[in-house]
């Protein structure tokens, strides 16, 4: 018996890649691919169907198809370049999410659900603990924004999940999602040439690769493996963390550190010209930053990323090419200082070179 | 406060000079051993210079490790761990930028190094004092230093510290995490050395005239991390800190309006301006006491509070207890 997937949020970038992904797995038979506007990128064998998922026409192509596995990832913080009305985002988040789980509670036929959220859940202050566990309460919970309309969706599905305890739900907290394909804000952020900061405040960042969120989403709508659950929630992020001033340094961007006050200001009338989305919420991860654990995704879910934090930032990097100070070019200045003062100094090249590696 | 101007200094140098020189020549990963790589860079370059003593090579060293240090720091190549903490950087910025407080201002002397365990994961609890929390440092400083295997110690501080920009940053950096019980725990089942000072603000800014009263431990929260975790406590008592900055007054009405806990007013502090945060050259001694093992105990034992208030006491007692003898052995509170 085949299986019947439905993915919705198909026409962004990590919908089609994840719809292209899962047709090849061997038990699923077809794939209903849905969004509100028509893909730019092909959908291979999957058949598209145009429908908003904030009307009740959603439950209509469940039934039609006799869908067994929902993959909702129409879930987004909406990027700058879609238009970024803000609240035709939030409507296709909550109200979105609350229509799509109406249309799964009276489905006979749905058997798995799976949810993309993110960490931003966790909000993220000076007071809260350095590591944030599943089960971590958020000081203080996000006042708006995309964090805010995760932790709204997450409610739903919490109640969802208690209505049809025979359906097998799976929310997936991924961090700050990265690669070449990367349309969020953040990669939006880092692709500005000169990158604001907030003054003394370094925040500690964890990313997951694009490749992994699709590999991860493809495990959490399968069979669960030998000795794994994947129903629950499980926070998805590679290994390590990296300093933001790192991630600038490592990408050679030069970073302008902006009082606090001035922030917002400042990311406003980035919006204004088109640059990027500063939202609050970013502002606030930029501030804090935001680590969690992944302890449970690795022994409970069974799921071992390939990128860490590093190399998905790496990979990242290298698509976006360099910026205005590189860091090889950086590095061989330093290199031809450490020449220079050889010649000076005479005779120690040898331990000069040696003390570089 | 009139003998404050009197700083002999020479009685500790002697003794203290010759190990310490030994671990700060090395700048980056270089090996400690200073005298075998020079000969044959000497031979290599320059060979007059190279006779008496290895000068030249040492700074060459210092210059290359340094510039390493530098590439790695713009290139972004280091690592930090999942609290921020920068191994790194503390080590060769951090921890040096402290040390002349520790060995040549505060003159630290530190005793029963031997009771902070070689490896594996401890809680180290002790008194809070004077002021800024420059104790908090110098115990890191005490512990890297004195410790055979150079521990790092993960102190936990107070959330003031994460509010206040760069501070916060630094304290990352320098290995600090938030005194809550995650963070105490994940710590101590790492195996890492926790350090935590449970009086928090009720103890560094208590009035001069109760200096060396122990106050209020919390609620023994460390004690129930210590026990989760399984790790050992190990007592310690730092003597000297409380006199650093005199508080003889507590601005009540513009620490409220400043959003911090206490506003001090020393004999120099606001009337002197930024002259009056330099603190008074007091001599310290830190001592570590006797582990007291959480072993013995059943798992639920971090659950019974009547345990609970027996450890933590027993624990404040010691510290009360090594605090009272110190303090009958210090001849003067500047040397």
């Amino acid at each position: 018996m085949g299986k019947v997937v439905l993915v919705t949020g198909a026409a962004r970038q990590l919908g089609g890649r994840f719809v292209r992904r899962i047709q090849r797995e061997p038990d699923v038979e077809r794939v209903i691919a849905v969004d509100s506007v028509g893909p730019a990128h092909r959908l291979g064998s999957a058949e598209f169907v145009r429908t908003d998922i904030r009307q009740s026409a959603i439950a209509r192509v469940l039934a039609e198809h006799a869908v067994d596995t929902v993959v909702h990832l129409a879930v987004t913080g909406g990027s700058a370049g879609s238009g970024g009305a803000r609240s035709a985002v939030k409507e296709t988040n909550v109200i979105g999410t609350m229509q799509l789980l109406g249309a799964c509670q009276k489905s006979p036929t749905v058997r798995r659900l799976v949810v993309k959220s993110s960490t931003s859940v966790y909000g993220g202050t000076s007071r809260d603990p350095a590591v944030f566990t599943e089960t971590t309460q958020p000081k203080s919970l996000p006042a708006a924004g995309f964090a805010k309309d995760a932790v709204e969706v997450e409610g739903y599905v919490r109640g969802f999940a208690r209505r049809r305890p025979d359906v097998a739900v799976c929310v997936l907290r991924f961090a700050n999602i990265l690669g070449p394909y990367a349309d969020s804000a953040l990669a939006e952020y880092f692709s500005i040439p000169v990158m604001p900061t907030v003054l003394g405040y370094d925040p500690r960042l964890q990313f997951v690769h694009e490749d992994d969120v699709v590999d991860v989403l493809r495990l959490a709508a399968g069979e669960p493996g030998r000795g794994t659950l994947n129903s629950g929630t499980f926070n998805i992020a590679g290994d390590g963390v990296l300093l933001l001033s790192q991630c600038a340094r490592r990408l050679g961007r030069p970073t302008v550190p902006l009082v606090m006050p001035a922030v917002p200001w400042v990311g406003s009338a980035l919006r204004a010209v088109g640059v990027t989305e500063f939202s609050p919420e970013q502002i606030r991860l930029l501030t804090h930053g935001r680590v969690v654990e992944t302890t449970q995704m690795r022994s409970t879910l069974g799921f071992e990323p390939m990128y860490t934090t590093a190399e998905t930032f790496a990979d990242f990097a290298r698509s976006r090419g360099s910026g205005l100070l590189p860091p090889e070019r950086v590095g061989r200045a330093v290199d031809r200082v450490a020449g220079m003062l050889n010649a000076d100094l005479s005779g120690v090249g040898p331990a000069a070179e040696g003390a570089e590696r | 406060m009139a003998d404050a101007k009197v700083i002999p200094f020479d009685e500790e140098r002697p003794r203290r000079r010759s190990p310490r020189r030994v671990r700060v020549a090395p700048p980056a990963g270089e090996p400690v051993v200073q005298p075998v790589p020079e000969p044959d860079r000497e031979t290599g370059g320059t060979a007059g210079a190279g006779g008496p003593v290895g000068r030249p090579g040492d700074w060459d060293r210092r210059i290359a490790g340094g510039l390493a240090f530098l590439r790695r720091r713009i290139t972004g190549e280091y690592e930090v761990d999942d609290f921020g903490y920068d191994k790194e950087l503390t080590d060769q910025v951090l921890m040096s930028m402290m040390r002349p407080l520790f060995d040549k201002y505060f003159r630290v002397e530190v005793k029963g190094i031997e009771n902070i365990p070689k490896e594996g994961g401890a809680l180290i609890v002790a008194n809070h004092s004077g002021t800024l929390p420059l104790d908090g440092l110098m115990l890191q400083v005490a512990v890297h230093d004195h410790h055979p295997a150079e521990r790092h110690l993960r102190l936990l501080a107070a959330d003031l510290v994460f509010m206040l920009p760069v501070v916060n940053e630094l304290a990352r950096k320098a290995g600090h995490t938030l005194a809550c019980a995650e963070d105490a725990q994940r710590l101590l089942e790492a195996g890492e050395l926790v350090g935590v000072m449970p009086e928090g603000f009720k103890g560094i800014g208590k009035p001069f005239r109760e200096r060396y009263k122990l106050q209020r431990f919390g609620r023994g929260g460390f004690v129930s991390t210590a026990l989760r975790a399984r790790t050992p406590i190990v007592p310690c008592s730092i003597v000297g800190a409380e006199e650093i900055y005199p508080m003889v007054g507590n601005a009540k009405t513009l620490a409220r309006l400043l959003g911090v806990p206490y506003f001090p007013v020393t004999p120099t502090f606001p009337w002197l301006g930024p002259l009056g945060m330099v603190p008074l050259p007091t001599k310290w001694t830190i001592q570590f006491g006797e582990p007291i093992s959480t072993e013995g105990f059943p798992a639920e034992a971090a659950e019974d509070p009547m345990l609970m208030f027996n450890l933590t006491d027993q624990v404040r007692e010691q510290i009360q207890h090594t605090l009272y003898r110190l303090l009958v052995q210090r001849r003067s509170v500047f040397f």
